[in-house]
């Protein structure tokens, strides 16, 4: 089969269950693919071989009973992963090669997947372009010079290009679903809890959840179902009862209440985004839905909150890279000196401006002005979503104010760059799952997304209403292979 | 509100990230604009409300006080980039 790496996760492993397929065989059409996909620079670290080893060894004596039997996948590279290196984007990371698994890819491994290498990202999942990472910019693979949204832009990049499956990305404002968005692909942010943060480079621990992203909902489901699991080495890891997502996953979805908050209706939102946000509940209504308005009054807020919060949580969280114990070190007069140029050093302009920012918040005489402010606004802001959910069951919004913007764009206006994250950044503080699936192009022909926020635990439902959602859509990507070498 | 040259170098030292001039005038301008951005929330009163400090309403989980690891004293020394034996080597801190 020439067109393998065509095929959808889903396809991908029925083919190996009924034997059409081996593992090696589809290892090696990804790792091919991957290879001549260099100048999307979706990876940082390239593990081909180990892959190619570990698809042979599972051909050998398959187990077909697996959730994910003998499938390759690359990995976002703020996962740590025992033996290969895990860089989170950063030069003070650089040559950190974990000797501990995170429970997230473990999970995957235990469901027979096989690693094919980390993907790139922006500098400790800090940005919305990718444009961060240490390792350079990220291609979208839907235009040249266009940025595949971040944090998590090399998962979105080689998942559309099909350079692995399926992959798994981080959300803390919105870094799985922008990128998403961005891409044409689908991703979803779980509950805060549902994932266990265990192994997973902390950038803002109150906000940061792992999650799946894939080329459809089907496949983004089954990923969920094998990465979300209870954690005891994750004390924020949540004890609930969860639901085999892919075995009731269905698209009947009569009768479900979605809302639509009028505040995101904000100002200068382009033409096309609102026109697409009409065109999804109508959708939804020909799905069987019912469509309900609904407030959420606090929404302006969640922005400034949140570049409070996150950046707070980030500088406590990124003390720990001292150039001591792992990473990247300078060498300095005295043990002071040492610790400022190494992460002067180490850390890049955007990482450095959110510790600044962190630590001015958090320091004498401003907590009470800044972070309990934010923490009490961050109250409001879910206090909205409770009283929304009284009366629906989702809701549904655009997942960003544009489509995917050129590298360069946006570099040098940081509040420009933060206002990528509008729509997403209210979800993470409020705890809740949210997907983005792919609803159709702008006049640039660049994919263009719709969210879907759901209650505290019940990613069933929002997969099912995406699910239900994505065939009336019937959405196509435009990939022209304009980067295959 | 003003983000001065003063506090940059405050903030830098609180930080342990070194700033030269030139670094420390466009860090002053890059916080100012985000604390301009960050100043809307005055417009809300909250006096009565109660922060939030976590998402999910739910009691941490005890769990009993035992080691479960064996000696990872190796693991833990492994990435260090600069090491003596058992012991990670900084700077000299004492005369």
């Amino acid at each position: 089969m020439s067109d393998i790496t065509k095929q959808s996760l889903s396809e991908l492993v029925e083919n190996i269950k009924c034997k059409k397929l081996s593992s090696s065989e589809v290892t090696k059409a990804f790792v091919e693919r991957s290879e001549k996909s260099k100048e999307l620079n979706a990876y940082i670290t390239e593990d081909y071989a180990n892959a190619l080893n570990k698809a042979k060894k599972f051909d050998e004596k398959p187990n077909l009973d697996l959730k994910l039997p003998g499938i390759p996948m690359a990995v976002k590279d703020l996962f740590c992963t025992r033996d290969l290196r895990t860089t989170a984007g950063s030069k003070i990371l650089n040559n950190f090669v974990p000797t501990y698994e995170s429970t997230v890819t473990q999970n995957i491994w235990n469901e027979g997947a096989i690693l094919m290498g980390k993907l790139n990202c922006d500098e400790f999942a800090m940005g919305s372009s990718n444009e961060t990472s240490f390792f350079g910019n990220v291609q979208n693979p839907i235009d040249k010079n266009l940025v595949p949204g971040g944090s998590s832009g090399g998962s979105s990049s080689a998942v559309a290009a099909q350079l692995t499956p399926i992959t798994i990305g981080t959300d803390t404002g919105g870094s799985i679903r922008q990128p998403a968005s961005f891409t044409g692909t689908v991703g979803l942010k779980p509950t805060y809890g549902s994932c266990s943060r265990y192994g997973i480079v902390a950038f803002a621990s109150s906000l940061d959840q792992a999650g799946p992203m894939a080329q459809n909902v089907k496949d983004c489901t089954l990923l969920q179902e094998v990465i979300s699991t209870y954690d005891e080495k994750d004390s924020t890891s949540i004890d609930f009862k969860r639901n085999e997502y892919s075995k009731e996953l269905t698209k009947d979805i009569k009768g479900k209440k979605i809302g639509i908050p009028k505040e995101y209706r904000v100002d200068g939102m382009p033409k096309e985004i609102e026109d697409l946000w009409k065109k999804g509940i109508e959708y939804a209504k020909d799905c069987g839905a019912e469509i309900i308005d609904i407030s959420l009054p606090h929404t302006n807020y969640a922005l400034p909150a949140y570049y409070i919060v996150a950046p707070a949580e980030a500088s406590s969280n990124l003390a720990r890279y001292d150039g001591v114990k792992y990473g990247f070190r300078a060498e300095g007069e005295n043990l002071i000196d040492m610790y400022e140029k190494t992460r002067s050093e180490g850390f890049g302009a955007e990482v450095q401006r959110r510790i600044m920012i962190g630590t001015y918040v958090l320091s004498s005489g401003y907590y009470d002005a800044y972070y309990l402010k934010a923490q009490k606004v961050r109250k409001l802001i879910k206090n909205d979503f409770d009283e929304a959910y009284k009366k629906v069951d989702a809701i549904l919004t655009p997942s960003t104010p544009s489509s995917a913007f050129k590298i360069g764009e946006k570099t040098n206006d940081p509040v420009s760059m933060y206002l990528n994250d509008i729509f997403t950044v209210p979800v993470n503080l409020a705890g809740l799952p949210g997907i983005s699936i792919p609803a159709g192009h702008d006049a640039k022909g660049y994919p263009l997304g719709l969210q879907i926020i759901g209650k505290a635990f019940d990613e069933q439902n929002i997969l099912n209403i995406a699910y239900a959602m994505e065939e009336k859509i019937n959405f196509k990507n435009n990939i022209t292979d304009w980067w295959v070498k | 509100m003003s983000i001065d040259l003063k506090t940059i170098k405050h903030i830098s030292k609180l930080s342990r990230i070194s700033v030269d001039e030139k670094k420390a005038e466009k860090l002053a301008g890059d916080l100012n604009s985000i604390f301009d951005f960050i100043e809307k929330l005055n417009e809300l009163k909250t006096d009565n409300v109660e922060p939030l400090t976590s998402v999910a309403e739910t009691t941490l989980k005890l769990r009993s006080d035992e080691v479960k690891s064996k000696n990872l004293r190796d693991q833990v020394i492994k990435n260090s980039p600069k090491e003596n034996e058992d012991y990670f080597v900084v700077p000299k801190v004492i005369e």
